[in-house]
Order: C-alpha cells, then structure tokens, then sequence
C-alpha cells in the first residue's frame, strides 16, 4: 500500500507521546484525548481518562473526513453526560457526509479549550522533499487565505538545525508569538520526519499559556515505513475511508484476500448492471473498466474486479462464485444479454491453465443459473500455458452449452469489449 | 566508470549486471533471453548472496555455466568493473541500503529496485543520490524492463515462448515506458503485433516516488536514433505525464508519442476505491486519467479514444512513418533453439524418465505429508497413535487397535534394560568418551544382533521354522538338542516356572485375550512345557515372547506364513528392539552428560594379562 490516513486519535496520541522527544520542552501539549467505539464502555473510560469528567468537552466523529463542523458532526463545550448522550445518538447510525454515506463508529473526545487566535500549519511530502505551510489565520479554509501562508521547503535529508525558522514566517507573525511558533514548526517537522508521516495538517491550532492546543488535525503515514517504526508506533490502525457498507459479498471477497497472499478484489458499483468483469491483474482490471466506461456503457458496468499474484484454486474458485451468485440474482433485461468478461493481459509467468481451474469449477456449478439469467461470457487472456487454459474453457463452454467465446493474445486485450456489448464479431 | 554508451543507452549487447539477491528463475531467465539474442557473453555478471559465496551454475543454451557469488556487492564491484547494472531484489526492508550502496560504487550505474513496499521516503531519497550523481533507478515495485535483443533486467517479458512470440530477441523501432510492470508484458505483444516491435521497455513501478519518471526515459528514447517512436502508458493519479506535456509544448520531443493513461474509470467509481498501484489515485482532477489524456493529446502526442483504440494508433502511426521512409522496419530474426527446462517439460507432459528410486510408504511432495496414503492431520485426527504410524510404515497396513496397543507395548517392554547390559555400556562408554549422541547412540546399536537382543529375532526364526514345517514341539526340542543348538528364547539367568518373568505374563495375557491367532506363541508354551520339565529357568523369556508374539500379530493381521518368514528374514524384529532400546539407550547418554562422567578407563585389576614373553616365529 502507501500513504493512508490514520485517525485523529492516534495522531495526537502518538504527538503527545513523542512531544519531548522531537517537538519541545519548553512548552507543551496536554495530549487529552479519549477515543470511544462501538465497543467501549463509556464509564470505564473515564476512570482511565479522569478529566472526561472535570473537563468540558469537544467531541467528534475520528473517522478520516474532515468538515465536521460543516456537517453538524461537532458538539463543544459538552459535559461528560453531553457527550456521552451524543455519542449514543450516533453511533452505529448511517450518516450522509457530503456525497458519502456510512457508518458513524468512532469519536474523538477533547477538552474544550477556549481561545483566541487560531493558527495553520501543514506538512506534506514531495518527490524534492517536504513542505511546511504556516499561517496566522487558521480555522478557515485556508485556499481564502493563502496569501498569508508562509511555505518553507525542506530538501530531502536536509539538517533543518541549521534552519532558521523565526526568520520564514508570515510578515504578519507577532513578535512575541516567533519563537514559540518557528520552534514548535521545527518540532512538528521533526516528529513528521522520525514517526513515518507523509502529511500532517493542523488547521487551526491555538496557543494558550504556553501549551500548544490541536484543535483539529489530518495525518496521513506511509504504511510502507512500518518495519522502521513498528515500536514507535504500537498497535496502530489504518482504518477504510469512511464511505459506503460493504455489501455481504464484498466483505467475503475482502475476508478472501485478507487470508492469502494473493489479490483479490471485488466492488459493486451497479448491482443491476449489466456487465460483469473478473479480470486477473492490477492493470489489466483497470483497462477493463476503463474501456467499458470509455466505450459508452458506464451505466451498465456492475462491478470492478481484479485477482492477481496466483491464488489458489479454492481462492478463484470462491471469487469466481461470488461474482456469478452476483450476477445471476436477477434475469437479464428483454433482449440484451448480461456479459461476463473473463479478461487478462499476458501473464508474466502464472500458469494460466491453472488459474482457470478455480473459474471453470464455479461456472460448472452455476451452469443452470448461468442459462437462466441469459448470461455470454468471453474470455481474453496471455501466457504461460494459455493455448491449454483456453482450450478448458472452450471446451466447458460446449460441454455446459453456454455462450462462451476465447481469445488469446492474436486478439487486442479489451477487443472483447465491443464485441461483448456492440454485438457481433470482428 | 569508464563509460563507453552514450547518455541516452542504458543497456547494449555487452551490458553485464550484478544481481542482488540468490534470485536462481531470473537469472536463468536473464540468460535464457541472452542466449536467445545470441549475446556472445552472460548478461549475469555474477550474484551477490549475503548468505553464501561459491559458484552459482546455470544453462547457458544447452551448455552448463558458473556464475560466481560473493557476499558482499564490494566484492562484486571490485572483481567485475565491467558491470554497470545491478539488479536488486533485496526485500523491502534491505532494499533502500543495498541500492544506496550500489549507487554510490564507483563501477554501478543503473540499480533496478524489484522490491515492493520501500518507503516512500526511502525511495525519494534514492531517486535524489541518483540523481546527483547522474545515475539511474527503475523502481522501486517494477518487474524491470528490456532491451530488446540486448539486455533483461530479471523476469521481464515472462517465458521465453513470450519473447520470442514478442520479437524480444531482437531490436524493433518502438521504444515504450510504462508504469506496471503487469501490463508490459502486453505492451510487447501489442507493439510486437502492430509494429517491428519493442525496441526497448522500462516499466518504472507504481510508487508514488520511483527512481526515474516517465520523461526521464522519454528523453532518453527521444535522443537515440535508433528509437523512431515512443510509446506511453500512464496511469491515474500524479502528475507526472504534465512534464511530458510541457516538453511537447515546448517542441522537445519530435519523434511520434502515442500515449494512453489508464483509470479513467474513476469517475464512476465511488471516491474510496482504491485500484492497485499506490500512487493511482486522484486527488485533483488534474490527476484524473481524463485530465491527463486530454492535456496529451492537446500538447500533440496520439491519443486513443480509448484504451480499445491503442493497437491501431501505435499501427497507424507506425505504418505513416514507413511510409514516409522515416522507419525501415527492423527484419525478423530467427532465435537459437532454446531446450525446454526439464521441470517445465515434465509439468507439460512432454517427456518422461524412469525413476530410480521407489517409495511405497510415504510421499512428502503435496500440501499434505502421506503416511501410506494417510494424510498426516488423519495420523493426529484418528488418534492411531506410534503403534498405528508403525503399521503404516513397516507394514503398510491400518492396524486395529489391539494391534497398534501391542506394538507399542513392545516398544514399551524393550525401552530399556539397565545399565550393564551390552548395548547400554557401549552408549555409555562411548558418551564418556565425548562423542556426540548419534555416534554414542550409533555405537550402542551396533552391538544388536544375534547375541545380544538378538534372541527376538532368533526365537521367531526357530519356532516359526518347526511349526510352519510340520514339526511337533518335541521333535524341534530333540531337533534342537541333536544339532546342539540352544532354542532362542529360551530360558532366563534368574526366573523360573516358579518366579516368572512379569513382563512376559502381561504380554501373554494380553495376547492370549486380543489376537485372533496365537499359534506360535502356544507352539513355543508346549516346547517351555518340556524345557523346564528339565530345568526350571529354561522358561520362554521376554526376548522369546515378543518373537513369537509379533508372528501371531502379522499372522493375524492377514499375512500368510511365508510372508511371516520374510517378515522375519527383513529382520522386522530387530527392528522392534531397536526402536524400543534406542529410547533407553539415549536415556543412559543424556544420563552421562548430565553427569558430566568422565572418560572411562576400564580398570587393569579386572583384565588377565596374559602375554607370551615372545611371538611364535613363523618360518
């Protein structure tokens, strides 16, 4: 994988563990933060977190999307009894966030910290290095005010002690306030550049008696560095974008790929649609798609589906199950046939004849729904041992008296598209 | 680095490279692909293995190689100067360290990083020393890529069958760079099929920060003159296509771009997906595989309508330029003949071997280890416990239970037989002497045989020998007698009728109550019967009961007399007493060391020296 969110939780967590370490002792960060999911028993976490009850309180969903505010997801300056209340309002509810819908599971709880300024800064990787972005005038949406956003560049394994801060900030920074924030800048970057972040935005933060308060922060971390900071880390989670339920079948693909090495993968965008693809390779599922879209038939695409790094026979065989009892739920529309693309570029060195042993064991067992739902399908695939595998699966189409059509490489990888949804053969 | 390409090449005929990693496929691969270009020599250098050094051998065609292998990649560098490339497939973990190392040798000028998973801060700063130091990366999360009829980096381009169907084996016109190394491998197919083919392919991975990017390698294909066209596959997400953009803009590459960037089906798709790459996912809409296809085509390059429309785009423009006398295709070659690896061979069913060795009780070779057909999970399921498992083994039978208990009753009954006995004081003596326990235990096993533990053995060839004959147990005791032969199995130092042996009159009963055929055993009571009638310690002993006990079990077990007397003739039961007494006598060795006993030294007061006070002179 790659950069992925983490939530706010473990962010401040991890800053308020480390902030000695990499950002500064001359002044601090409380690190009040409590998390509560479906799980979590409300009382004993205020036994372990003691100013849940002294404090007043901010809480809000921690579940990697922002604008909580916007979105009437935030309550402040609650009690304990408040908060719990509000939590228990919304957990477990289906929730629409700007176009996404899904399930609320997880809050953060913070003290509620008056205050009066707020302050921006935000980090983020490139290929030349890394930038930091400062402003005074956070708790907006910074693009109305990136004029006043200083940007400071740092090199790749740039020594930022020789760095002198206090002179790169906005024009508009207090004289008082430069000290504490071009040191807490170098801090935050430390801390970004030794725990594995790739962004680390906090937008707005406060300074309050010489404590630096986060009121709302975005972590992204390379999840890649993992072996460099499994210690540093702990047990850290990085949880799925908010966004939709999965379906049932989707989930058991997901539990699939979770048990092997291999890939696999399953997402649903039209359950009606018409055209199904079961495509091996990362790349190769994508042109699929691509084409399908590209060639006019968006709407009757049903699904996105890729298996690849060789599963096993079982593994194939229940993906290719799952998709089928998928496909086969409803009857095809009057006239128009439902497509089942078994597609493929050349495998590198995947015995392809093997690889279909999985397919054609579920196509067997689904041979009656197959013919009930008016189901064609047409297979294009490469590589070692293809004259073999495409053989099988001629020879299965005859046996089971489907429609069934092969091609090998002499045929353009996505050429099966148009033939499949324009009708008739090139 | 004495360099002798020009900028723009990376690879030629004589490129040599130093693989990283005991990568034993790619590099057969590597010059199975050589061989096929007829490259005069290996385009592997030699191997670093931080585990082993030595020689490393290979096909080179038909014939047999040697590849050395070092340790450490300064060794490599120093004793091969003319390698340039390395091929690394150091893991994720090491391959930051090993690649940093390679770029900073003073002989290694490209590092293909296969690797998936590098940190992203790793791998940008990778890019950064290559690029101060004017060196070269492909990768990281790359399969590779080629050049074709010169140099392959690892498992590029798949099977040898593919490259040559691809025309791999010699340089076309078409040169290409694409982000998966998944789909290069169709790249050369649809190039090979619409064009003279590849002239050279580099799959740069689908990190978010690879070593090289699309316009490094465009720029170099745009100044080698042997590339006419230039071939790009993008991807959703980044925007690294921009900078080939610009530079279209700007009129800095002049030779035809046919370009497509895949994903543009991302719009359909629900904001989480996430499709396979790390770096393919749009952020902006500038990142989409819309946005980008359009800013191509508007800044000149040739782009598809769709993905569906690449073969004829790349055929067209190539077919233009011939036309236009701006490309004389490159003709096919003929490649060497290339044997077929045996292993491949065999899984297709091509050729066949007699074998040399049979086995007949266990095969080792599927997901499951067999015991005589008997998967190792049903031995634990089934509960069927040492003495099952020796059925299995020895017998190649599933024994029922009073079978299987008997024999572990055996195993039980042999464990051990103190201390002084001549197998016990062999292992010990010898682990005195501070051997280790195979040979301590290898020295007590050696004194088995027809004196000592070897009446088990005996008593079963005796009283198997008159009762299959016919013979009555008088006439065998008088037989015996006549031939002056003591009937193994019979009688014991101290036990007598009157003080019997109670290990042999738990087997008995037991016997006597669960085998279905006891008829050697009663064979040998009626010769005890006249034996001790003569003497009272002249009794059947535990040595002798297990004999004729164990041909009663394989009698009742379905074998017939003659396949006892095989059975016996295999020596089977020695076999029992050595797998029983094996526990004992590794119990006395660990006993020793324990006790950390010295050497031993047997006393001279217990020895006769009785010398001649000179030699017989032989005349």
């Amino acid at each position: 994988m790659a950069q992925r969110g983490v939530r706010e939780y473990d962010a401040k967590h991890m800053l308020a563990k480390y902030w000695n370490d990499y950002v500064s002792k001359d002044f601090s960060y409380t690190g009040k933060v409590a998390l509560v999911d479906p799980k979590t028993d409300m009382d004993k976490l205020a036994n372990t977190h003691p100013w849940l009850k002294k404090d007043k309180l901010v809480v809000k969903p921690d579940q990697l999307f922002g604008k909580r505010g916007k979105h009437g997801l935030i309550l402040l300056n609650a009690t304990y009894a408040d908060a719990k209340k509000w939590i228990k309002e919304r957990m477990n509810k289906e929730t629409k966030v700007g176009k996404v819908s899904g399930t609320l599971t997880h809050f953060l709880i913070e003290p509620f910290t008056p205050h009066k300024n707020e302050y921006y800064i935000a980090i983020k990787g490139n290929r030349e290095g890394d930038t930091i972005y400062f402003s005074n005038h956070g708790g907006v949406d910074i693009e109305s005010v990136w004029d006043t956003v200083a940007e400071i560049h740092i090199d790749i394994d740039e020594n930022i002690e020789k760095r002198d801060f206090q002179k790169l900030l906005p024009k508009d920074t207090p004289q008082e306030n430069k000290k504490i924030i071009s040191d807490f800048i170098k801090g935050l970057y430390t801390f970004y550049d030794n725990l594995g972040y790739t962004y680390l935005e906090i937008n707005p933060f406060a300074i309050e008696n010489n404590e630096i308060v986060p009121l709302d922060l975005v972590a992204r971390i390379d999840d890649t560095s993992e072996f460099e900071h499994t210690l540093q880390w702990g047990p850290l989670e990085f949880p799925a974008p908010f966004g939709r339920n999965l379906s049932p079948e989707e989930l058991f693909v997901k539990e699939l790929d979770a048990k092997t090495g291999a890939s696999l993968k399953l997402t649903v965008l039209n359950p009606k649609g018409r055209v199904w693809t079961m495509v091996a390779g990362g790349g190769a599922s994508v042109i699929y798609a691509d084409t399908i879209v590209d060639l006019g038939f968006r709407d009757e695409l049903a699904n996105y589906g890729e298996y690849s790094g060789d599963p096993s026979t079982e593994f194939t065989y229940h993906y290719a199950k799952t998709i089928l009892e998928l496909m086969t739920k409803e009857k095809a529309p009057k006239g128009k046939p439902k497509i089942l693309i078994i597609g493929g570029g050349i495998a590198n060195f995947t015995d392809v004849a093997k690889t279909f042993t999985g397919i054609t064991m579920a196509l067997r067992e689904f041979k009656k729904k197959i013919i009930d739902s008016n189901i064609k399908i047409f297979v294009r695939r490469g590589g070692p041992n293809y004259q073999e595998g495409l053989k099988i699966m001629k020879n299965l189409g005859k046996e089971l008296e489907i429609p069934l059509e092969v091609y090998g490489p002499e045929t353009h990888m996505t050429r099966v598209v148009p033939m499949a949804l324009e009708g008739g053969k090139q | 680095m004495t360099q002798t390409k020009p900028d723009y090449k990376l690879f030629d005929k004589d490129t040599r490279a130093i693989v990283f990693g005991y990568q034993q496929n790619a590099i057969q691969r590597m010059l199975d692909f050589d061989y096929a270009c007829r490259r005069e020599t290996p385009s592997v250098a030699c191997i670093v293995n931080p585990t082993r050094e030595g020689m490393h051998k290979c096909f080179w065609g038909t014939k047999e190689i040697m590849i050395p292998m070092y340790r450490t990649l300064k060794e490599a560098t120093t004793k091969h100067k003319d390698a340039d490339v390395m091929v690394n497939f150091a893991s994720f973990r090491s391959a930051y360290e090993t690649t940093k190392e390679a770029l900073e040798s003073k002989t290694i000028r490209t590092v293909a990083v296969i690797a998936e998973g590098v940190p992203e801060k790793r791998a940008r700063h990778l890019a950064k020393i290559a690029k101060d130091k004017n060196k070269w990366i492909i990768g990281p999360a790359t399969v590779g890529g080629l050049a074709a009829g010169k140099f392959k980096i690892g498992n590029t381009a798949g099977t040898l069958d593919n490259i040559i169907t691809c025309k791999l084996h010699r340089p076309g016109s078409v040169a290409y760079v694409s982000k998966s190394g998944g789909l290069s491998n169709e790249l050369n197919n649809i190039i090979a099929r619409n064009s003279d083919g590849v002239y050279e392919g580099i799959a740069i991975g689908g990190d978010r920060y690879p070593g090289s990017v699309f316009v490094d390698h465009i720029m170099r294909y745009e100044k080698n003159p042997e590339v006419k066209m230039i071939v790009l596959l993008g991807e959703v997400g980044g925007t690294d296509e921009y900078e080939i953009v610009d530079l279209l803009k700007k009129g800095k590459i002049k030779k035809p771009l046919v370009a497509w960037c895949i994903g543009t089906c991302s719009k359909v798709f629900p904001a989480e997906v996430q499709f396979g790459h790390a770096g393919a996912r749009a952020g902006a809409e500038r990142e989409t595989a819309d946005a980008k296809n359009i800013a191509l085509k508007d800044a000149g390059a040739i782009v598809p309508n769709s993905f569906e429309d690449f073969d004829k785009k790349i055929k067209q423009t190539f077919d233009k330029m011939v036309k236009e006398k701006k490309i004389t295709p490159q003709p096919d070659v003929e490649a060497p003949k290339i044997p077929i690896d045996y292993k491949v061979a065999m899984k297709e069913g091509i050729i066949r071997k007699p074998t040399e060795f049979i086995s007949t009780i266990s095969d080792d070779r599927g997901e499951e280890l067999l015991y005589c057909g008997v998967p190792i999970s049903k031995v634990f399921k089934d509960d069927i416990g040492l003495g099952g498992v020796i059925g299995l083994l020895w017998f190649k039978k599933q024994l029922p239970k009073w079978a299987t208990d008997f024999i572990e009753m055996v195993v039980l009954v042999t464990a051990d037989h103190g201390p002084a006995v001549s197998g016990a004081h062999n292992a010990i003596v010898c682990a005195r002497a501070g051997k280790d326990l195979v040979s301590s235990l290898a020295s007590g096993l050696l004194t088995i045989g027809p004196r000592f533990g070897g009446a088990v053995q005996g008593s079963a060839d005796h009283f198997t020998t008159y009762l299959y004959a016919g013979h009555d147990p008088a006439f065998m005791v008088k037989d015996m007698k006549k031939k002056n032969v003591n009937i193994q199995g019979i009688g014991h130092r101290i036990k007598s009728v009157t003080n019997p042996d109670v290990r042999v009159e738990i087997l008995k009963k037991y016997a006597k109550k669960h085998f279905p055929n006891t008829e050697t055993l009663d064979y040998a009571l009626e010769v005890e019967r006249l034996t001790t009638s003569k003497r009272g310690n002249l009794i059947l002993n535990v040595d002798g009961c297990i004999g004729v006990l164990t041909c009663d079990m394989l009698r009742s077990i379905g074998y017939s007399r003659d396949q006892v007397k095989e059975f016996v003739k295999l020596g089977i039961l020695n076999a029992f007493f050595v797998l029983g007494r094996s526990i004992g006598l590794i119990g006395h060795i660990i006993d020793q060391n324990r006790l950390k006993a010295r050497l031993y030294r047997h006393p001279w007061d217990d020895i006769l020296y009785d010398l001649p006070s000179k030699p017989e002179k032989v005349k």
